[in-house]
């Protein structure tokens, strides 16, 4: 079982799975793990029979909020998020992107005010034809997922 | 409460309908004192004279006094103030500002921090809200009405923010929409599919001809030669789209041709003599429209 990933399993917390590879730190970005003080397991670039290569994180003892789902299913809609306690996965977390975005991405548009400014981005979630965009609540321009960047926090 | 005018869509139908009424009130009598005491602030950070002189009279056939700057390079932004500390400065001083800008949002975000109403005159290539409902109080002054009209729109369908706003701004009356444009500046999908959503007709081609006879409406808009990669395809797009008179022979006799203004070549002087050329009364009731504009943010009418 060499393909197996070494991690203890999880008592209680959450565990995100199936994030593709390339999304992976993206993810602990939006989570702000770097300054976490929990006990946190990040895997990447696993096998994955559905998406070619993944990364999971295991975050122990924090249950994610759904404002924290929300900005996840912005970033890898097909990931998974299952909430455990005492071993069990009791809750199966669905990733409904969130309606607003505050200060989470930049604004694809170059001569978007938010981009020259120190202004926040705000961007509002709009969920059409099973397509997700953002529009800037500023410039009104409107972005498919894949073409907006993360801020760097 | 007294509110910003950043984009159309700001305004529901009654609204718009409201400043339009107040336009035609403006039109009968342009000069009173309604805004006696009030300073407006016209804030250009980047140059539009058009805009400007047409915000300006508005104030002061009204009786207000004006403040601003018309470039940015006479202005603190040079020395690298943000915009929110320009507005905050500013409203100290004026009872509403009027803003152009070359960055867009920037409206959307000025109202935000101001403390004062905000009126956008041109945030980039987004919104140019007094040019739409001058554009409306056009129609509906030339037409009677604004419902179930057909309307023509030709030139840049594609960055042209006029049209986009327009659309937007008619879709509230049951229009028929005919679109004019070379492939390089077709109307862009999401206006496409705000049409489909909708319910509103339209129909699109590549070439003017006589395909706006059955039109009430003919909105011609500016083919920029910047917006072509190939010169030798702007040069010929740009002698395919100059409307002359001769092509108005079987249209409409309630057409009226509009156009925002400055033109270039796309209209030929020729028409400028008929009586459906309408390019420079519209500049002129944009003065009307202003008024009901700036009485509005200030809450001096419904």
């Amino acid at each position: 079982m060499e393909k197996e990933l070494k991690v203890a399993a999880l008592r209680n917390g959450t565990v995100i799975d199936h994030i593709p590879a390339v999304k992976l730190f993206q993810v602990v970005s939006i989570l702000q793990l770097k300054n976490s003080h929990y006990p946190i397991t990040i895997g990447n670039n696993l096998e994955s029979k559905h998406i070619g290569t993944k990364g999971i994180i295991k975050i122990a003892d924090r249950i994610l909020s759904d404002d924290e789902t929300g900005k996840i299913a912005l970033i890898a809609p097909n990931a998974t998020i299952n909430i455990i306690k005492e071993y069990k996965v009791v809750e199966k977390r669905p990733l409904v992107p969130a309606d607003e975005v505050h200060d989470l991405v930049y604004c694809a548009n170059p001569v978007c005010i938010t981009n020259h400014q120190p202004v926040p981005t705000n961007f509002y979630v709009l969920k059409e034809d099973g397509q997700v965009k953002l529009k800037c609540r500023y410039c009104e321009r409107e972005f498919l997922r894949e073409e907006i960047k993360l801020k760097k926090k | 409460m007294h509110k910003s005018l950043v984009s159309i869509t700001d305004y529901s139908k009654q609204e718009i309908l409201s400043i339009l009424e107040s336009a035609r009130d403006f039109e009968a009598n342009p000069n009173r004192k309604t805004l006696d005491g009030k300073v407006i602030a016209t804030l250009f950070f980047e140059p539009s004279t058009r805009t400007r002189l047409s915000f300006e009279t508005a104030v002061v056939r009204l009786g207000g006094s004006i403040i601003g700057f018309s470039d940015a390079a006479t202005s603190s932004s040079v020395k690298g103030e943000t915009l929110n500390d320009t507005i905050h400065m500013v409203s100290c001083y004026a009872d509403a500002i009027v803003m152009r800008h070359p960055l867009e949002g920037a409206a959307r975000y000025a109202a935000e921090v101001s403390p004062v109403p905000i009126v956008n005159a041109g945030d980039g290539a987004n919104q140019h809200p007094s040019q739409t409902l001058l554009d409306l109080y056009s129609i509906l002054k030339t037409q009677g009405t604004l419902e179930n009209l057909t309307i023509c729109m030709v030139g840049d369908l594609k960055y042209g923010r006029t049209v986009h706003s327009l659309i937007q701004a008619m879709s509230h009356f049951n229009p028929t929409f005919k679109f004019i444009a070379p492939d390089e500046l077709r109307l862009p999908e999401e206006y496409r599919v705000f049409c489909r959503q909708k319910g509103i007709p339209f129909t699109e081609s590549r070439e003017l001809n006589d395909n706006f006879n059955d039109a009430d409406i003919l909105y011609m808009t500016r083919v920029q030669k910047e917006r072509f990669l190939d010169q030798i395809e702007y040069e010929r797009v740009k002698n395919v789209y100059t409307l002359c008179n001769d092509m108005l022979a079987a249209s409409k006799s309630n057409l009226k041709i509009l156009h925002p203004l400055p033109r270039v070549n796309e209209i030929s002087m020729d028409v400028d003599k008929n009586e459906k050329a309408y390019y420079f009364q519209q500049a002129q009731n944009g003065l009307y429209v202003r008024q009901a504009i700036v009485s509005k943010v200030l809450g001096l009418i419904e």
